[in-house]
């Protein structure tokens, strides 16, 4: 802020409320950018198979796929997916990257 | 893209220096010549920031400058409503201060009075059961019980004993007191005392007490004895200055060598009222105050004593040689007792932002003598603006309806005032006498309140160009 001159207190907490969001802006602008993982719609409930208002799932929030290795991997969501814990560890092998190829990953028939 | 600089006011120093004083946020900043030279091309309906920029001598220099302005609010996309506020803050809204009117009755008669004048708030209904005229000590205890129950997180509370004459209820402030201690005690908390009065009852015994309790004192005295004993008067008609004189000397002098609270005056000024200077010398120098505060006198318009517009124009010249006096003592490192100003000093060097003109029926209420809930001490007698009671608490409905009638955003004559952040719109209690409604803007003192509010920042600036340290006593963390 080289024009003006924050005085009083009120001045100087919004000066330094401004420059800190500059700082925090930078992050995002660096090389490589940093990792984003996929969560579900919220950070504390991955609704995963939902359908929205139309019987589809264009209309969710966040592609369903996102969702996937909350169900396999952590349990979290009771889901039907394989059971990767005991009987399917494999089952996401051929997928390296599920937001792109999550078609990969097949059916099961138990 | 068009834009505008938001409501603001700019202000110089002695050496030219420009400052702004944003309404939206309550900044100050000091601006330089290539930021000032935007803030007033921008001013009004507001220009294409291209067409001020483009063509700019120091294009570079003048892009950096608005950047910073926009950043900071100073200047706006023209056609962007202002950020919308909270309607209200958190509720049920910690109590910090309980005002409780001991009594409703006093023993002089100043002609000018709001609680018994002309102009008082509660005309007893015609056959209606008259109110008690003095507090009991029961009640004391049960605002207390109130108090400690409604301030929340707070660790320290203020109760302030207010009247008609405080101290014709001495008893009931004595019972309060001891009280109040016990159960501060108990919950670890402190509380603070606070009492006015027109010292005409100030004994020996009453100034020990005071003094004791570290009470923070305030004494209703217009000045030497002609301003005094024009409007102060017993109901005999008889003067009051040759008999509080004395008694204020005493209780100052125990208080100092007690190293008490700042003892404060409080001047109410009307019409006749002679200069202000005189008087702040009176009540320091001679009788020897910690401080003096100024308030125009509360009266409808028709009253002889009330101020009209050439009066409200005498008493800012005066106060603006009063402030010549206070920026002379601050650089010199003296302390100075003038009140007002040192509560404006703090406000803007804090950058207060109020949605509401005072606390009054947020952090602070008022009790009448009998136990129920006022906005403040000036309204405890008005059954329209009751807002609960100490046994039952607040009403919250009913309190919160007022608030929100009273918030500054509600006030569409406030809009486009610089002066917004710290006036939010005037005394609740004057608007109710002047217009009849609580909540009407202080339509009346504007002008004045721009041009105290002026006297301010030009003493803010005055200061800070030599003395950026003397604000350091106004922080808050």
């Amino acid at each position: 802020m080289k024009h003006l001159t924050p005085l009083n207190q009120k001045a100087r907490r919004l000066a330094a409320l401004i420059e800190g969001q500059r700082d925090a802006a930078r992050p995002l602008l660096q090389d490589p950018p940093p990792t984003e993982y996929p969560f579900g719609c919220t950070t504390i409930f991955a609704p995963g198979w939902e359908v929205d208002s139309s019987g589809g799932v264009h209309g969710l929030c966040q592609p369903i796929e996102r969702d996937l290795y909350d169900c396999y991997h952590t349990c979290y969501w009771p889901a039907q997916v394989p059971d990767g814990v005991t009987n399917w560890p494999k089952w996401t092998a051929s997928c390296g990257a599920p937001m792109n190829d999550w078609k990969s990953i097949d059916l099961v028939f138990p | 893209m068009k834009l505008r600089t938001g409501i603001h006011r700019r202000f110089t120093d002695p050496s030219g220096n420009a400052f702004v004083y944003v309404a939206a946020s309550a900044a100050i900043m000091a601006v330089d010549p290539l930021s000032d030279e935007l803030v007033m091309a921008f001013d009004g309906e507001g220009r294409e920031s291209d067409a001020v920029i483009t063509g700019h001598s120091d294009a570079e220099g003048a892009a950096s400058a608005l950047k910073d302005l926009i950043d900071l609010g100073i200047i706006r996309p023209a056609d962007e409503p202002n950020p919308p506020r909270a309607p209200m803050p958190p509720m049920p809204f910690p109590l910090a201060t309980l005002v409780l009117n001991v009594t409703n009755k006093c023993n002089l008669s100043c002609t000018y009075c709001y609680e018994y004048g002309e102009d008082r708030l509660s005309e007893p209904a015609p056959g209606a059961k008259s109110k008690r005229p003095m507090m009991l000590e029961e009640t004391a205890r049960q605002s207390i019980d109130f108090l400690f129950k409604s301030c929340g997180e707070r660790p320290v509370v203020t109760i302030t004993f207010f009247g008609g004459e405080t101290l014709l209820n001495f008893g009931t402030i004595m019972a309060a007191v001891e009280y109040a201690e016990v159960e501060a005690a108990k919950l670890q908390k402190r509380a603070h005392f606070a009492l006015t009065t027109n010292a005409t009852l100030l004994t020996d015994e009453v100034i020990r007490f005071l003094v004791a309790h570290r009470f923070g004192v305030t004494i209703s005295i217009d000045g030497d004895q002609k301003e005094q004993d024009r409007h102060r008067r017993y109901k005999s008609g008889k003067g009051s200055f040759a008999e509080i004189v004395p008694r204020i000397r005493t209780l100052l002098k125990t208080n100092r060598a007690n190293r008490g609270r700042p003892i404060g005056a409080r001047v109410t000024l009307t019409q006749e009222a002679s200069s202000v200077m005189d008087t702040y010398r009176f009540l320091t120098e001679d009788l020897g105050f910690d401080e003096v505060g100024f308030a125009p006198v509360t009266a409808a318009k028709k009253r002889d004593y009330a101020l009209d517009g050439s009066a409200y124009d005498r008493m800012l010249a005066e106060f603006a040689s009063l402030s010549d006096d206070f920026v002379a003592a601050a650089l010199a490192d003296r302390p100075h007792g003038f009140a007002n100003l040192n509560d404006l000093l703090r406000e803007l060097h804090q950058g207060i932002q109020k949605a509401h003109p005072c606390g009054a029926g947020l952090g602070l209420l008022g009790v009448s003598t009998e136990g129920k809930l006022g906005l403040c001490h000036r309204f405890v007698e008005s059954e329209s603006h009751e807002v609960g009671n100490v046994r039952d608490g607040v009403n919250e409905p009913v309190r919160q309806a007022f608030l929100k009638r009273g918030h500054v955003d509600a006030k569409t004559d406030c809009r486009q005032c610089f002066a917004r952040p710290l006036c939010a719109g005037g005394c609740y209690h004057e608007a109710h006498v002047r217009f009849g409604d609580a909540t009407h803007a202080n339509l009346h003192a504007c002008e004045w309140i721009r041009g105290w509010t002026d006297l301010g920042l030009s003493a803010y600036a005055r200061i800070q160009a030599s003395r950026p340290d003397f604000f350091a006593r106004y922080e808050t963390s």
